[in-house]
């Protein structure tokens, strides 16, 4: 069997993905690339995203204030040298990729249009209508097709870092289609793998989106940073999760409440102004604050019986009938399309149902900003990755930016590790293969009946993290969060698979989906269960204030025997010292 | 919301490892109103049958994954409702076309090798500024529709060209020639013409037409195909009459 | 190692949906054009001398002759038809950025073809 290797190893066919292959490709062709994700490129959750992509590009703009927005949105925890390079590149990298063909919406003149978006002092989101992820990555994947140095590992699923000599040298993958396991050599790996929101029962993620990346980090040693920072996206449709795109409010959209109120007003985003005022939506106020004040007013709306009830639990209005059906199919088509399908509702004459729904991960493997982890070898980028550039809450139409510039940047940074390296030996990737070999057939491809089901133990995940890792946070529930987890990481070694046979086992890859799931669930509700402190997305009911004396830190959870041993380390602060975080005034 | 309906889904199976034949099997299960075809799938392979081998991720018709035969039509599973069949049974089956893998996941490896065969990327007719290529809201327009392919392969499925000869290229490979053809930033037409006018491309196509009846997002291939048979011919009839202005 | 499953097309698939089904009587439609087309040569042919011609003639005011061109004049019209009814998808008119409707093309079309018909009508007949 002929050995594979590669010099630079790219786990994940996504934006971040994309990105680091083309950058390794384009500007480095004698350096031998590969991709290797357990879906087609195309398939990758990048696609779903539909808002935008932040850079400065107008006069009136400046990288400081898309700085300032991004850190004080954070609520003071993305460390600034990071947001400073996220600003300074943005730019460069939407203009390349209008280069490479991206179907950019335009002014009249040509120009590349932007949008307002939530916490962004000026409109500097770039947007291709409302399915700005999907143009993104099919751009990124059919110019990626230009280079045929790129050798991609289509549906195989990586299940273990190879680590030996004290740096990463590989990866052991299945082969989806065939339930062969290989190893596959690496000089430098890059974790594109993205979030974990599948964690949560109801989330805007595809069913993909399991922490795989975040679980093979942690496995390997390297700590995952922030990973009680989970963002609830205020605009879910009920029943399905599917994501309403902020571009609706950027665009001029309202919340409503039971009895018709714009509420957010009663939570310290502003002053609502009439929605035919030349001035709406008025940015950094009101709709158009942060995500996490956003859902923490939902809630507090829900408590108070301002709601409406719905068969697939409560909800508010997202209003955009203002807008008008014109605007409404140039600007955010989608959301007509998604609201018609899947809720009956034409957004044109009704308001549409919304409620807050698990989005995005703010937390993940801990990396500097060049994208490189503590384990030598090993580089992340993009959701999978904290650099942290989001810190405590993340602005919509950061991320997209985000998986660019750290994708470029972790490619460079993997590139020149690979070139001071030597490659795997055959020896190590032998050991590898072997003992991963062994570790998959005894722990789920043997047939002796525990009683427990993939789908069973995930729920119960689910449901603990829901519970206790939701927008309020408390001691009690935590903790029994925690102890839930444990319990569910010893009913896991117990699951065995019905599904024992080789071809396009699905089963076998939920169960090791599943696996990382925990992982990441576990570190999600140590972490938060750690930070006394309420700060952006991680609300504590039992310590409600933020705490900049005790917690202006990064947590990292770090993988053990038992339970993930909390520690921290600093934010990194440049320009921007801690301030409080205002909205609704300019 | 109301008492989940219930009805019988039959479901393709096919286990390489165990079995030679492909059969169906049935499960009958409650569905709330609001279900999907692909929710169903999904609580058969929860609830019943965790052996059920499928493609699903987005579940929003966004990410191409989820395409299968239901009832004999090629159709996204996730934007599929199951209350739309008056039938008692519905029969969910694989993407025709292709070969089968196992269960509901087909071999696309063909439909993947074709796609970087017609140069889907920009080819820039001038290099660029320091800004961005200026392209209007109509210069947009043109070419929008034809960016839309989410790669379900619905269109294969319903192509009896493809269906008869593997060999065509096929629907949504051309359509996506077409995209770059008509993006006033691209140059490449000349370079796409191999592919895009050799045998197996745009001239095996009979307009048949229903790889755009089922396209989920409008994104009408055989309009693309017919347009660059014009295109392209119109092209071709130049080269002699204007010999040297075709060059260009 | 893994066995793919192939579904092969039967020679049927062209009855198993309405569409194909319409489909290929379109196709077939062209059967009838170049049946004509083949009696337009033959006439031709025909006009060499007035033995053969007489001959073509006859066949001509048959009954049998006049029940083919009835056929054939609605297989053609048929063709014809689905034949205007596919121009909006190649002629494509912009303004601005919004697109000509199908309707729009296909009416012009149509009314292209039936004056250009009548005109060669009323000059065949005059």
């Amino acid at each position: 069997m002929d050995t594979l290797q590669h010099d630079v190893l790219i786990v994940g066919g996504g934006g971040a993905g994309l990105r680091a292959a083309i950058g390794v490709a384009r500007d480095h062709p004698e350096t031998s690339v590969g991709v290797i994700s357990k879906v087609y490129p195309m398939r990758s959750h990048t696609v779903s995203a539909e808002g935008g992509a932040a850079a400065v590009v107008s006069e009136a703009d400046s990288l400081e204030d898309h700085a300032y927005d991004t850190i004080s949105g954070s609520d003071w925890l993305a460390d600034q040298d990071a947001v400073e390079v996220l600003v300074e590149e943005a730019p460069r990298e939407m203009l390349q990729l209008e280069h490479w063909g991206c179907p950019w919406s335009r002014e009249p003149d040509g120009r590349v249009a932007v949008r307002p978006f939530g916490g962004m002092k000026l409109e500097r989101t770039w947007f291709a209508a409302d399915k700005t992820g999907f143009h993104l990555l099919h751009t990124l994947f059919q110019t990626s097709l230009k280079y045929n140095t790129i050798a991609r590992y289509d549906e195989w699923f990586v299940t273990s870092l190879i680590v030996a000599d004290g740096r990463c040298q590989g990866v052991t993958a299945i082969e989806i289609r065939t339930g062969e396991i290989r190893s596959i050599g690496a000089k430098a790996v890059i974790l594109c793998t993205g979030g974990g929101g599948r964690v949560y029962p109801f989330t805007t993620n595809g069913n993909i989106k399991t922490g795989d990346g975040m679980a093979l980090a942690y496995r390997a040693g390297v700590p995952l940073k922030d990973m009680e920072f989970v963002q609830y996206h205020p605009t879910g449709l009920p029943g399905t999760g599917i994501l309403i795109t902020e571009a609706a409010r950027g665009e001029g959209g309202i919340l409503v409440n039971k009895e018709g109120r714009r509420y957010l007003q009663d939570y310290d985003l502003g002053d609502p102004l009439e929605v035919h005022d030349p001035n709406h939506p008025q940015k950094r106020t009101m709709e158009l604050g942060p995500r996490d004040r956003l859902s923490q007013a939902f809630i507090k709306e829900r408590q108070a019986g301002r709601t409406f009830e719905g068969p697939d639990g409560d909800f508010v209005n997202l209003d955009i009938r203002h807008l008008g059906e014109d605007k409404i199919d140039r600007k955010i088509p989608m959301v007509r399309e998604l609201a018609v399908r899947y809720v009956g509702i034409d957004p044109v004459v009704e308001p549409i149902p919304v409620r807050t729904v698990v989005h995005y991960m703010m937390g993940g493997v801990d990396t500097d900003t060049a994208g490189a982890t503590s384990l030598p070898g090993l580089f992340a980028a993009g959701e999978v990755a904290c650099v942290s550039v989001n810190g405590a809450n993340r602005l919509g139409s950061n991320s997209l930016t985000e998986i660019l510039v750290f994708g470029a940047r972790a490619a460079t940074a993997a590139v020149a590790h690979a070139g001071e390296t030597l490659h795997t030996t055959n020896g190590v990737l032998e050991d590898a293969l072997r003992s991963e070999q062994a570790n998959i057939d005894q722990s789920l491809l043997r047939s002796n009946g525990g009683g427990e089901t993939v789908a069973g133990i995930r729920s119960d995940l689910q449901s603990a993290l829901e519970e206790g890792a939701g927008i309020f946070r408390d001691r009690a529930t935590l903790e029994r969060t925690c102890t839930t987890i444990s319990d569910l990481k010893s009913r896991y070694d117990k699951l065995t698979l019905t599904d024992t046979s080789r071809t396009f086992n699905t089963e076998l890859i939920a169960a090791l989906e599943l696996g990382a799931m925990l992982d990441v669930g576990e570190a999600i509700a140590h972490s938060a269960l750690a930070r006394t402190e309420s700060r952006g997305s991680h609300q504590r009911t039992d310590h409600p204030e933020r705490d900049n004396d005790r917690f202006l830190k990064h947590s990292l959870a770090h993988r053990t025997e038992g339970d993930p041993r909390i520690d921290y380390k600093p934010v990194t602060i440049t320009r921007w010292p801690p301030g409080e975080r205002v909205y609704g005034s300019a | 919301m109301g008492v989940p309906e219930k009805t019988v889904f039959e479901v393709y199976r096919y286990l390489p490892d165990s079995e030679a034949e492909p059969r169906f099997q049935s499960y009958e299960i409650g569905y709330r109103d609001n279900w999907v075809v692909l929710d169903a799938l999904n609580h058969i392979k929860a609830s019943i049958d965790p052996s059920l081998s499928f493609r699903w991720s987005c579940r929003m018709g966004v990410c191409g994954s989820c395409g299968m035969m239901v009832n004999g039509e090629p159709k996204l599973t996730c934007e599929t409702f199951i209350r739309d069949y008056d039938t008692d049974t519905v029969k969910i089956e694989p993407l025709i076309h292709f070969p089968v893998v196992r269960d509901l996941v087909v071999n696309m490896e063909d439909f993947m090798e074709k796609l970087p065969t017609v140069s889907p990327w920009l080819i820039p007719a001038e290099e660029p500024g320091p800004g961005e290529y200026r392209q209007t809201p109509a210069e947009v327009a043109h070419y929008k529709r034809f960016s839309m392919c989410i790669n379900c392969m619905l269109c294969y499925s319903a192509c009896p060209v493809y269906g008869l000869d593997p060999s065509f290229t096929g629907p949504a490979v051309l359509a996506l020639a077409e995209r770059y053809n008509l993006d006033s930033r691209d140059d490449g037409k000349g370079q796409r013409a191999g592919t895009v006018t050799a045998h197996e491309g745009i001239w095996e196509c009979t307009y048949v037409g229903e790889c755009t009846q089922v396209c989920p997002k409008g994104v009408d291939p055989a309009g693309a195909i017919q347009m660059l048979k014009l295109s392209y011919a119109l092209d071709w009839a130049k080269s002699f009459v204007m010999p040297k202005t075709a060059r260009s | 190692m893994t066995r793919e499953l192939e579904r092969p097309l039967p020679r049927s698939w062209w009855l198993r949906k309405a569409a194909y089904f319409q489909f290929m009587m379109r196709e077939l439609t062209s059967l009838a054009v170049l049946a004509y087309a083949a009696l337009m040569i033959w006439a031709l042919w025909a006009a060499a001398d007035t033995g053969s011609y007489s001959a073509f003639h006859d066949f001509l005011t048959s009954p049998l002759s006049v029940w083919l061109h009835i056929l054939v004049w609605v297989l053609a019209f048929f063709h014809t038809g689905t034949w205007i009814a596919l121009t909006p998808t190649v002629l494509v008119v912009w303004r601005g950025d919004q697109r000509l409707e199908s309707d729009v093309i296909a009416a012009a079309n149509a009314f292209l073809f039936l004056t250009i018909s009548g005109a060669l009508f009323w000059l065949v007949l005059r």
